[in-house]
């Protein structure tokens, strides 16, 4: 089923680590424009290394990640890790200007686009800010700032919320859900949550244990926006439990030979 | 062990300006009781000064030889902070080629190692052989002074955090932004912590370089002067050197503990509020 359209086609993609660790195998998936797609699965899974062979920072053992317009140029992605991953010594504008910085740009040309991603997540008064002064859901909001300075057409997000309280995760996740609609750009979540996946997506594929493939996928069918009713309806709840279903089954599948 | 006996919990801040307090107030206690001590016996048992001189006369003897010493102390200063200048310099410059080279690294730091724990008093008399005096006193500096920058910078520079070095790359960065923008701003508190114990080293190797040089040399450092001094028999102005030299190497690290706390104000010891 999914993307008929799509922007990025994962085709039998492996990865052998040098310990021998067969982290993915024969994993296949697409991800269509203007997607929000999260990726499920048990912790140690291959859901990081997926996301790593994504973004380039990973190359693969066999299989080929294909952009359907052409090879992806660093300045269409933006990729936030789980740690805020911050430069302790640089103020909150610094941080978010890093990627404009590495391609050469000024402070002084940088600075309108900084301040309109500061602004997108809330924080266009922190910019003097140093990262020991802010608060772990305020770093988060710096890290996916600095990863829309460039306007990326990716946001690929590793498990960002995974360290956060419940009331700054939900808070994020509304916030994450209208940078990618102003965004109009394509979203890959890795998560864990099954509530924070279902919560989020358009599309939810779901992994098995190591060595990591796709297991199932869905479609969460919810309109946008979505906020606190959709939290509590009745429809979420059944997703969820759907969900929650394909993982425990995907739990406990062997990895086809 | 110290909260049980004390009559009730003092409130957080009390506690810790009292401690404070308490942590200069009492080491000047100590240096007042031992010397008005150091004093009392001198005067009772009338010491001659050529055997042990009185703190007021070591006092005198600062004031007095004043000239000559205050010129000394310039000297091994100027030695102390050259060395720890190239200390800096050569141990952030080994830890690079280190961090760029495997192949340097394991052919070099065996080395480095072995330069360290050799006494660096058996090495001061065969510089001295050598080389010129001024360029033996500067290497024993050196050579005592630059492995604390080495090994903290070395250690800096592999505790990097990896996620970043990978956002680095995920957005192109070349490899001297990757060192400049990244891994030197990363290491700076370790190798500050490394300079701050070079600091007192590179004093040391001075003077040890100095007394090794002794009367061969023409050298006027502090060092020299306490040798000098001693060949004499003038007690008194051995320890008034000696009193120069401690204080000098407390002001050093006090300096450069300094230099530190400003550096990392915003990032390490940040006592600022968010501006809000
Ligand atoms: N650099 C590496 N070297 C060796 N093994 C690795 C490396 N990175 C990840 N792994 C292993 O690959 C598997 C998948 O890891 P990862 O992609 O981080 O899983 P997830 O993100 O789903 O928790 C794990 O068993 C992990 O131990
Ligand atoms: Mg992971």
């Amino acid at each position: 089923m999914q993307s008929e359209n799509p922007a990025v086609a994962l085709c039998g993609i492996g990865k052998v680590f040098e310990s021998g660790v067969v982290a993915l195998d024969r994993l296949d998936f697409n991800v269509g424009r203007r997607e929000f797609v999260s990726v499920l699965g048990p912790s140690g899974c291959g859901k990081s290394t997926a996301l790593r062979i994504i973004a380039g920072l990973a190359a693969p053992t066999s299989g080929e990640v294909v952009w359907t317009e052409g090879a992806a140029p660093a300045r269409r992605i933006g990729f936030v890790f789980q740690e805020p991953t911050l430069m302790p010594w640089a103020n909150v504008a610094a941080n978010v200007r890093l990627p404009l910085k590495l391609a050469g740009m000024s402070a002084r040309d940088a600075a309108p686009a900084v301040a309109a991603a500061l602004a997108r997540v809330g924080l266009a008064d922190m910019a003097g800010a140093y990262p020991r002064e802010l608060s772990g859901g305020m770093k988060m909001r710096v890290s996916i700032a600095r990863a829309l300075v460039t306007q990326p057409q990716f946001l690929l997000l590793d498990e960002p919320f995974a360290a956060l309280d419940e009331i700054t995760r939900f808070r994020l996740n509304d916030d994450l859900l209208g940078v990618w609609q102003t965004m109009g750009g394509t979203v890959v979540f890795v998560t864990h949550s099954v509530f924070e996946s279902v919560f989020l997506s358009s599309r939810i594929v779901v992994m098995t244990p190591r060595p990591g493939r796709i297991y199932d996928e869905m479609l969460i069918d919810a309109p946008y926006p979505r906020d606190d009713a959709f939290r509590t309806s009745a429809a979420y709840a059944a997703y969820c439990r759907q969900v929650s279903g394909i993982l425990h089954a995907a739990m406990s599948a062997e990895a086809a030979p | 062990m110290m909260n049980a006996a004390a009559p009730g919990p003092l409130p957080g801040a009390v506690r810790s300006r009292r401690d404070s307090v308490l942590r200069v107030l009492l080491p000047v206690f100590t240096l007042v009781a031992g010397a008005l001590v150091w004093e009392a016996v001198v005067r009772v048992k009338a010491i001659p000064p050529y055997v042990l001189p009185a703190p007021s006369l070591v006092l005198a003897t600062l004031v007095s030889d004043g000239a000559i010493l205050w010129s000394s102390l310039l000297a091994t200063l100027a030695t102390t902070f050259q060395g720890l200048a190239l200390a800096l310099v050569g141990g952030v410059g080994l830890a690079l080629l280190f961090s760029r080279s495997r192949l340097v690294e394991y052919s070099l730091y065996p080395y480095a190692v072995i330069l360290q724990v050799t006494p660096v008093i058996a090495i001061a008399p065969l510089l001295l052989v050598y080389l010129p005096q001024h360029a033996a006193v500067l290497a024993c500096a050196w050579i005592v002074a630059f492995f604390p920058v080495l090994a903290n910078t070395t250690l800096g520079l592999a505790s990097v955090d990896r996620n970043l070095i990978e956002l680095f790359r995920l957005y192109g960065a070349t490899r001297s932004q990757i060192l400049f923008t990244l891994k030197l701003p990363a290491a700076l508190p370790h190798m500050l912590g490394g300079l701050r114990i070079a600091g007192g080293l590179a004093l040391i190797g001075a003077v040890v370089a100095e007394i090794a040089a002794g009367s061969a040399g023409a050298g006027s450092g502090l060092a020299y002067r306490i040798a000098e001094a001693g060949y004499r028999l003038n007690i008194p102005r051995m320890f008034a050197a000696l009193l120069l030299l401690s204080v000098t190497g407390v002001v050093i690290f006090a300096l450069l503990s300094a230099l530190s706390r400003f550096l990392l104000r915003r990032w390490h010891e940040s006592e600022l509020a968010p501006g809000a």
